[in-house]
């Protein structure tokens, strides 16, 4: 009776519902200051000058470091994570927002206080700020994807074959700019002590920081250590290193002190990245039997001044696979602006570009009036014809039918505004969701005591999506013990290396390590009993024993750990474990899949949309935990609905300055907006993934569901939004 | 700005107030002080420690602030109950929400000060005696939450809301916890967990 897959609880919940879990900044450092940044108000010049002298003059007031007395760093070469700018060394600026100082007093009031009176002088030049008046100047990204692939790609015939067919399309949609905003702000505790480094700092990824904060300082990794136990919230904006985690470093070395830096609401939306604005350009067209006959997907992608970085929103990948369609061909472009360095943001690229896709795909069907699911089910690829490889596995169909199912779908008036209640106009829309499988080298030790509690560490990290819990459960289950004797460590940079939390890999890249490590622990449990003469196990072969609750069992009888333990003398065994991808990446395509029904409810007058009913069907491979895995997936569905309807950045065109960096006007979903949200998980027991067949779950839920949704709104109103979020404005006058 | 919805009307409010010099944020138009003069008295430099003591959890804890320190930071950077979180120091995402003699107040718009001789109960205070609250125990059992950040403001605020009776609905449940934003996206799993304490309490 194994846990995996059982809606077990979470084994931190306790921590969590009683406020004693510790996140970064709520860690007690004895004699800790305060810094506090302070950002430009303009996007684009110089810096001529500070007056400090009535900051300096605050009471508490122990430091301001600005680029005049910043210590001057080493760039960390070679760590993706890293952020290069702006770290104060020089007086040039980029962005509004842009840290320009650091204040450091002895109590956060001060700090604040303080910060306010930084009088800044800058010349300025003129930003740009407008990104869809510069299309003519994007370009081609220098490192898509790290260079692992080139930002285009192309098969087939996608211009003839467009000319030539029967239904056509030729349309441009828009992604705003969005901001993560976890709840927790980015948050970091610095303390030197001699030439060593201790950082508590709220990241998805403390190996990154670790190399990236040696990197700086000139130091070895091994003279720095990054603890991060609990992260309120990451969705991709604390993956990198970002400048904030070495200012509060670099204040700590000035001062002497141990220093505490907590970002403002503020300061996130321009310290840690975002999710760029998109335009992107489709050129579609189908058969009237509704056979998809080409794809063509051009997307621009808003981007820094290039000094800062590089990062390219990769919109088009998944219509290189997703339907069978012999002519394909997108494309990649930067526009550069004076806006901070963007990021990753939850499935990025996916999000964003699955919105355009998948509309396009509504649209599609709409000319040849066949139905939206129909028209997927007719184009179904059941291979990856870009890559030329099966996939690993593909559970979409039992998505779409079990999806459909659930909701009803048949019931659909075909028309659309064919579904009017009174004065509410009903509109049901659906989308597929694809998210890739990704899998890194990860690092896992495992000790095993003499009373049979295992102790599992790795330097992996839990942003809430359930580490802690299906780690305990894949150890649990692989040494035949209950949960409850396991006890999983993270967020540890002294623990063995683990990857970055990102791309929705902790789980397929750390559980199949866990169990290795396990099964190697347990290996030498079995090699110790086969080697006591008193068992007269000498000439079985290893796979005749047994390791499980709490003991080495034997054809003939069981010996408890601890006795065997006892008689060697030994009060543990450990193992660690590296485990990494295989061939599976060449040998196969590997994707998770879903799909999405939701029904809008319009009011025909007001145009105020709602989210009234929502069913997501969902391919993850093999499920660890149904309790943490459904609240990935209700939490997905409600990040693409704050996409589909509420979630902009607005940035001020003269002064590129964010507008509403702040939680009550960047628009986030709140509990009235989100629906009771039926889950499925279609069964797909599969090994070709991964050795335990997981999928990762933390950004698939979210692909697709802003299209979804505007098809829904098309289908209740008649009106076709291309451009996010689907607003009041947009739908008025649709009665 | 063209936010549209229930919240438009706060929205406008707080864009007003957006273009003053914010914390933390260095603003040219400000003027600078001549150098050499004391500008007018601000609270910063007038500030004067005060000794306090609030009654939270049921103790008494003596703390010394500034008359502009909010119960918020009084909690967390003093009294070391960092249980209660800071999200947005703005009010507007709940993250803070403690109890003042029973009713529910984000702490980030409350000072320190004003909170003397009321009965404070933060996360910390809820469980007795290590047996949680049921609300804490229902949140625990539906996975209420993901990262957890939000959860402590969002009990409180459910504890606060069955004392209040806008339980009658799972619509009414959800208008009247919208004032916590959890960012994970808990939502229907936090309401199963407020209808669940109430069907059992």
């Amino acid at each position: 009776m194994g846990s995996i897959g059982k809606p077990i609880d979470r084994v931190d919940g306790h921590l969590k519902v009683t406020g004693h879990a510790t996140y970064a900044a709520e860690f007690t450092v004895p004699d800790l200051v305060h810094a506090v940044l302070v950002q430009s108000t303009i996007a684009a010049g110089r810096i001529t000058g500070f007056d400090l002298a009535e900051a300096k003059s605050m009471p508490g007031v122990l430091l301001i470091i600005t680029p005049d007395n910043a210590l001057r760093l080493t760039q960390a070469k070679g760590v993706q994570q890293a952020v290069k700018a702006p770290l104060l060394q020089d007086r040039d600026i980029l962005f509004n927002g842009q840290h320009v100082a650091v204040v450091v007093a002895d109590t956060l009031d001060r700090a604040l206080a303080a910060a306010a009176r930084v009088r800044v002088r800058y010349q300025r030049d003129e930003a740009v700020t407008d990104m869809d008046a510069m299309l003519d100047q994007a370009y081609v990204p220098k490192s898509f994807r790290n260079g692992a692939r080139p930002a285009d790609s192309r098969r087939g015939d996608p211009e003839a074959a467009h000319d030539a067919a029967f239904a056509k399309l030729d349309v441009t949609y828009i992604t705003p700019i969005e901001h993560h905003n976890p709840m927790e702000p980015h948050a970091t505790i610095a303390r030197w002590q001699g030439d060593k480094l201790t950082v508590w700092t709220s990241t998805q990824g403390i190996s990154g920081a670790q190399t990236t904060l040696a990197g700086h300082f000139g130091l070895d990794p091994s003279q720095v250590r990054v603890i991060c136990p609990f992260v309120g919230g990451g969705f991709g904006c604390k993956g990198n290193t970002w400048p904030p985690v070495t200012l509060a470093a670099m204040a700590a070395k000035m001062t002497g002190r141990p220093v505490k830096l907590v970002l403002t609401r503020a300061q996130m939306f321009t310290s840690n990245g975002y999710r760029p604005r998109t335009v992107q350009k489709l050129r579609a067209s189908a058969e009237t039997d509704g056979s998809l006959q080409s794809l063509r997907h051009d997307g621009f992608s808003l981007m820094s001044q290039p000094n800062l970085g590089e990062f390219c929103e990769p919109v088009a990948l998944s219509t290189e696979f997703l339907y069978a369609c012999p002519n394909v061909a997108v494309s990649h472009r930067l526009v550069a602006t004076n806006m901070p360095l963007p990021t990753y943001m939850r499935a990025p690229g996916e999000a964003s570009g699955m919105f355009a896709l998948e509309s396009a795909i509504d649209e599609l069907a709409a000319q040849v009036r066949m139905d939206p699911l129909a028209f997927r089910m007719r184009n179904y690829a059941e291979n990856d014809a870009h890559e030329g490889k099966p996939y690993a596995s593909k559970a979409l169909m039992a998505c779409y039918t079990q999806g459909a199912q659930a909701f009803g779908w048949k019931a659909r008036g075909a028309a659309p505004r064919s579904m009017r209640e009174g004065n509410v106009l009903i509109g049901w829309g659906m989308a597929t969701a694809t998210y890739p499988t990704n899998r890194q080298k990860a690092t896992v030790r495992v000790r095993i005591a003499a009373d049979g509690s295992v102790l599992v560490q790795s330097g992996t990290q839990d942003l809430g999506t359930g580490t802690y819990t299906v780690m305990s459960q894949v150890a649990a289950d692989t040494l035949g013990i209950p949960v409850s004797r396991v006890r999983f460590e993270l967020g540890d940079s002294a623990l063995p290396h683990a990857p970055v939390s990102g791309g929705s890999s902790t789980v397929p890249s750390v559980a199949p390590a866990v169990a290795a490590a396990c099964e190697a622990a347990a290996g030498k449990l079995r090699d110790l009993a086969r080697s006591d003469p008193h068992l007269g196990w000498g000439d079985l072969d290893a796979s005749a024993l047994q390791v499980r609750e709490g003991a080495v069992i034997g054809p003939d009888r069981r010996i408890a750990i601890a006795a065997l333990l006892a008689r060697r003398g030994q009060s543990f065994v450990d193992a660690t474990s590296e485990s990494g991808p295989g061939d599976e990446k060449k040998r196969f395509s590997l994707h998770a899949f879903g799909s999405h029904f939701v029904e809008v409810r319009v009011d025909a007058d007001l145009g105020e949309i709602r989210v009234a009913r929502y069913v997501g069907a969902f391919d993850v491979g093999q499920p660890l935990n149904a309790k943490t895995l459904r609240s990935q997936l209700i939490g997905g569905i409600t990040y693409g609905i704050g996409m589909a309807l509420l979630e902009e950045t607005h940035v001020d065109g003269e002064t590129g300055r964010i507008v509403n960096a702040n939680i009550a006007e960047y628009v986030v979903p709140v509990h009235a907006d989100i629906p009771a949200i039926e889950t499925i998980v279609v069964e797909n027991a599969e090994s070709r993934s991964n050795p335990l067949g997981v999928k990762g779950a933390g950004e698939l839920p979210m692909v697709g569901v802003a299209a979804a949704i505007a098809n829904a709104v098309y289908h209740a109103t008649g009106m076709r939004v291309r451009k996010l979020p689907i607003r009041i404005e947009d739908v008025l006058g649709s009665a | 700005m063209s936010t549209v919805s229930r919240r438009g009307v706060l929205g406008a409010t707080l864009t007003g107030l957006a273009l003053a010099p914010q914390r933390g944020q260095a603003d040219e138009t400000t003027p600078a002080s001549p150098s050499g003069t004391q500008a007018p008295s601000s609270p910063a430099r007038s500030a004067e420690a005060l000794d306090i003591v609030l009654q939270v959890n049921g103790s008494a804890v003596p703390l010394t602030v500034e008359p502009r320190t909010t119960l918020l930071d009084a909690l967390r950077e003093q009294a070391q109950l960092t249980g209660t979180k800071k999200g947005c120091d703005h009010g507007s995402c709940g993250a803070c929400t403690v109890h003042l003699d029973g009713r529910r107040v984000v702490s980030c718009l409350t000072l320190a000060v004003r909170a003397q001789g009321k009965a404070i109960t933060t996360i910390e205070g809820l469980a007795v005696n290590g047996t949680l609250h049921p609300v804490q125990a229902a949140f625990a059992e539906q996975d209420g939450f993901q990262c957890g950040y939000c959860t402590p403001g969002q009990i409180m605020s459910a504890v606060a809301l069955i004392d209040e009776g806008h339980t009658g609905s799972d619509a009414e449940i959800r208008e009247w916890m919208s004032g916590n934003i959890c960012r994970c996206g808990a939502y229907p799993n936090i309401v199963a967990a407020i209808r669940g304490s109430v069907q059992e309490g």
